[in-house]
């Protein structure tokens, strides 16, 4: 039998990442794969018959050096087109947001513009000073080293390169709420709800919560193609940057497993000795590399027995309870977004009216109520790449807010009800939508956990808030992609920065893992 | 559903706390404890302290005469606000081996052991006695309060955790004549009880439970009763006792026996991990003289990985000693000097031993000081003396500890005296 130098637990575009990572400095990796497909989130899989989707749909923030390290052009990586945002709007004209999150604007007033592009500015300016600290491994409070202390110094040294007054209101604003920032510069509705919406996607905060301006932060902090903020839709999906990936990590050597869930992880005084599958199996390896979710790692796999209550506690503790639901949509031919043009349809299409509105979407969902009127965020995916549905079809895929993964009625008899409310709102920017579905797939937090393994349905495995952030995500103790348990590492969207298609934690985990001889 | 398949976080268990008396301790600020009306029968000085939220006697009558019936004769000391946990369930023994540092496979049923818990850093939580009284029963007896912490260590184990403090009645019955008042009592069988050992005997219509353990280094016995047999026990004994010299006692007596046996008291002689506020003043097993506790090779266990980091990393900053003082003043709470001028630690109690005829104390040195240097070492004691300090600078040793070794305990059977 092959020995193996790593196991990574999880074939998402993260283990597939940290496991290239790991074979290109000469280890042998072994990817265990519990789904009989690779990419959990980002797998391209069939909803209906000939109609193809991935949760992941958009592409803004895969990072350069993931790109750069893993040699994915050369891998087939084919980057679409820069796609614009279309801020949809029932009593006027959609605003669209052109280039790289709005270089330019159509359909907004001059003076609008204007005061927009001095925020675009800002915010970039500002997401751009976090941007380091988002990419490198968090630091070690206490215990620094060298390398550390100096890439936290350049931080503080480019914030003072911001100038005194810029400086201050990067402070000033850092925890703000996004409402209260775009109130400040804005007057157009459209384009403060685009922004609310951004900013909350993928959390449990609304645009009035303090500190939701972050969320807009971390977007912002991720690029596309060099571009700051920009995005796209990937030609062949999402499930064709992971294909890439996974070339990448064959190329390098990489072993991979599918359907091979992983029912423990082995500890030996205190040690990580391998894992054991759910069919008995027993696979030994020097080092364990979980890009699975970290409760479900470390009290699941690792077991309680193995690691102290102190750290028990704290994984207990993360906060991961999704509020965002997918919807797939098998579409006879492609819907018209009212006043949106061609290109506006290849691109994201958001249903954020006002501030307002994503705030009252919000409401229900701290009482365990899904939105009456739910924000989404939609592309058609087929519309870049004929292959995703059959001849003249079209692949809707949206991801909606707000649908609380605990709903109080339970989802069996909320679903329905959801959709339905999601579906009335489709139809006053679509008018027709509805006559052309074939198909409707809706994904809501609790389905997402039991295809995806994702506890609480939460893409980023685990609320991306500011106390769950840098050196405290996923848990102090872990924060590092080392955890208490020697030759056991993390490597998910659990682990800093966090969840979207970065492949960022991956390649961090992987580089923590080369350094310390894991 | 798959056995890995992600269990809801719905579903996760959440470990229940029952409900505990203790939760309404607002509305009276020192509790009685179940023998409340014998003990206030015998107070004649009116002396209280609080233990843990109860009225408790630091001396009853006489502070001198009641250590002196522990030595020559038996004391009965009410131990009812110690804290008292159950923990019970298929995975006991392992929950509680992950808990605390000493190897709990190795405990068998009917025996006690001392052992001691502590955080993820390693620093020491508490120190105690652990009961198993069945194969999948034990009882956790310890200083402070750790509900919160049990119920989260329990947390993936099939066990339940449970605060019996003011269900269980205790008392210690220490002292060369305790065995004669047990056996004189009734309880048939006791003289079976070797150091350490447990078992249950009849008391009216129910049971008490007796090991052979205390606090005092001598011979004697540590009994657990619910508390409506409280008083009935305390009676049957008493009565028993009455011509074997029993008498009732408080703390301040009990602490001298203690000392002299050497054994350290939780936020006295140091400082546990969840009272400490200042960031050095939480201390390790091998900090504290608990090292021996320490099991490496059991597999894991709370605090593992930071003490065997810190004796790897010799982090290990303090340590813990007997000391034998010249003179015959107790250097309570002196500052301890090297050469007189350096300051190396601090005495955290001291008496004049009445049994060893010396000067002792236990003192908490910063290491190499008590470790690997030993000599001149020097206490400096201020003695109130009609309102003015004397001053003195006494010469002190490092002695091993307990202070003094009595014979009796451990003797098998034991003497009846």
């Amino acid at each position: 039998m092959t020995s193996f130098d790593a196991i990574v637990i999880g074939g998402g575009h993260n283990g597939l990442t940290a496991a290239a990572t790991l074979a290109k400095s000469g280890r042998k990796v072994l990817v265990l794969e519990a789904a009989s497909e690779i990419g959990g989130a980002a797998r391209t899989e069939e909803f209906a018959p000939g109609f193809r989707a991935a949760p992941a749909h958009l592409l803004n923030r895969l990072h350069p050096e993931v790109v750069k390290t893993l040699e994915l052009e050369r891998h087939g990586l084919a980057l679409g087109p820069i796609a614009p945002s279309v801020a949809l709007s029932r009593d006027d004209k959609p605003l669209t947001l052109h280039g790289a999150y709005g270089e330019s604007l159509s359909g907004a007033s001059a003076s609008e513009a204007a005061a927009w592009q001095e925020l675009r500015a800002q915010l970039l300016r500002y997401a751009g000073i976090l941007k380091p600290l988002l990419a490198r491994r968090p630091p070690e409070l206490g215990n620094m080293s060298l390398m550390e202390t100096s890439a936290f110094a350049m931080t503080g040294l480019s914030l003072r390169r911001l100038g005194k007054e810029d400086m201050r209101d990067f402070l000033r604003m850092l925890l703000m709420n996004v409402s209260d920032v775009a109130d400040e510069h804005l007057d157009d509705d459209r384009l403060k709800g685009l922004l609310a919406f951004d900013a909350t996607l993928g959390s449990h905060l609304g645009p009035r919560s303090p500190t939701s301006l972050l969320g807009l932060y971390y977007r912002l902090a991720g690029e596309f193609g060099r571009q700051p903020g920009a995005q796209a839709l990937p030609a062949g999906g999402m499930g064709a940057v992971v294909a890439a990936i996974l070339r990448a990590a064959k190329a390098a050597g990489v072993s991979i497993r599918a359907d091979a869930p992983v029912a423990r992880i082995l500890a030996e005084k205190g040690r990580a000795a391998g894992v054991a599958l759910d069919s008995g199996e027993e696979i030994r390896a020097r080092t364990v590399v979980s890009a699975i979710n970290p409760h479900s790692t470390f009290l699941d796999l690792v077991g309680t027995r193995e690691i102290d209550t102190g750290f028990v506690r704290r994984i207990k503790n993360i906060r991961m309870k999704g509020d965002a639901a997918k919807l797939h949509l098998a579409l006879d031919r492609p819907p018209e977004f009212s006043g949106v043009d061609a290109a506006g349809h290849r691109g994201r299409l958001v249903i954020a009216p006002s501030s307002d509105h994503v705030e009252r979407a919000f409401n229900p969902a701290k009482y365990g109520e899904f939105s009456p009127e739910p924000v989404m965020e939609i592309t058609l995916p087929s519309l870049s790449d004929p292959t995703l549905a059959p001849d003249g079809a079209c692949v809707l895929s949206a991801v909606v807010q707000y649908a609380p993964y605990a709903l109080k009625e339970g989802w069996e008899a909320g679903k329905p009800k959801f959709l339905a409310a999601i579906m009335a709102r489709l139809e006053l920017y679509a008018p027709g939508i509805g006559r052309l579905v074939r198909h409707a797939e809706l994904l809501t937090p609790a389905d997402l956990e039991a295809r995806y393994r994702m506890p609480g349905g939460h893409w980023h495995h685990g609320e991306l808030q500011a106390d769950q952030m840098m050196m405290s995500r996923p848990a102090f103790g872990a924060a590092g992609y080392d955890t208490p348990v020697e030759g056991l590492f993390l490597c998910g969207a659990g682990s800093h920065p966090g969840g979207g298609v970065s492949g960022v934690p991956g390649l961090n985990a992987a580089r923590r893992i080369i350094e310390m001889r894991g | 559903m798959p056995k890995t398949a992600v269990k809801p976080v719905t579903e996760q268990a959440i470990v229940q706390p029952l409900h505990s008396p203790a939760q309404l301790h607002f509305r009276t600020l020192r509790l009685d404890t179940p023998f409340q009306p014998r003990i206030d029968a015998a107070m004649k000085t009116n002396d209280w302290y609080d233990w843990g939220g109860y009225r408790a006697p630091a001396s009853l009558w006489d502070e001198e005469l009641e250590y002196f019936a522990i030595r020559s004769q038996a004391a009965l000391f009410d131990i009812s606000p110690m804290t008292k946990y159950r923990i019970e369930g298929p995975d006991a023994e392992s929950f509680l081996n992950r808990l605390t540092l000493r190897d709990v496979t190795k405990l068998k049923t009917g025996r006690v052991h001392y052992t001691a818990w502590c955080d993820d850093e390693g620093f020491v939580l508490d120190d105690g006695t652990l009961f198993r009284l069945a194969p999948n029963r034990f009882r956790l007896c310890c200083q402070e309060r750790h509900l919160p912490w049990l119920l989260d260590s329990a947390i993936g184990f099939d066990v339940t955790v449970t605060e019996e403090t003011e269900v269980v009645a205790a008392l210690a019955l220490q002292g060369p004549t305790s065995f004669a008042i047990l056996r004189e009592a009734g309880f048939e069988g006791v003289e079976r009880l070797k150091v350490f050992d447990l078992a249950e005997f009849a008391h009216e219509d129910g049971s008490v439970t007796i090991s052979r353990t205390g606090f005092t280094g001598d011979l004697g016995y540590e009994l657990f009763v619910e508390t409506r047999l409280a008083l009935s026990l305390w009676d049957r004994l008493w009565q028993a006792g009455e011509l074997r010299g029993i008498r009732a006692i408080g703390y301040t007596a009990l602490n001298r026996a203690r000392l002299e046996a050497g054994l350290i008291v939780a936020n006295a002689d140091f400082v546990t991990a969840e009272h400490a506020i200042r960031a050095d003043r939480v201390r390790m097993p091998d900090e504290i003289g608990l090292g021996f506790m320490v099991d490496l090779e059991k597999g894991h266990f709370n605090g593992r990985r930071a003490i065997a980091e810190a004796r790897a990393k010799g982090r290990l900053r303090h340590v813990l000693v007997g000391l034998e003082i010249e003179g015959n003043i107790p250097a309570e709470h002196a500052i301890v000097y090297h050469r007189k001028k350096k300051e190396v630690g601090l005495v955290s109690a001291a008496i004049w031993s009445p049994m060893a005829k010396r000067n002792i104390a236990l003192a908490s040195l910063e290491r190499p000081y008590g470790d690997s240097i030993t000599d001149d070492l020097w206490v400096e004691i201020y003695a109130m003396r009609e309102l003015k300090y004397e001053r003195l600078m006494k010469r002190a040793k490092v002695v091993q500890r307990p202070f003094i070794k009595l014979d009796r305990r451990t003797a098998s059977p034991p003497a009846e005296f």
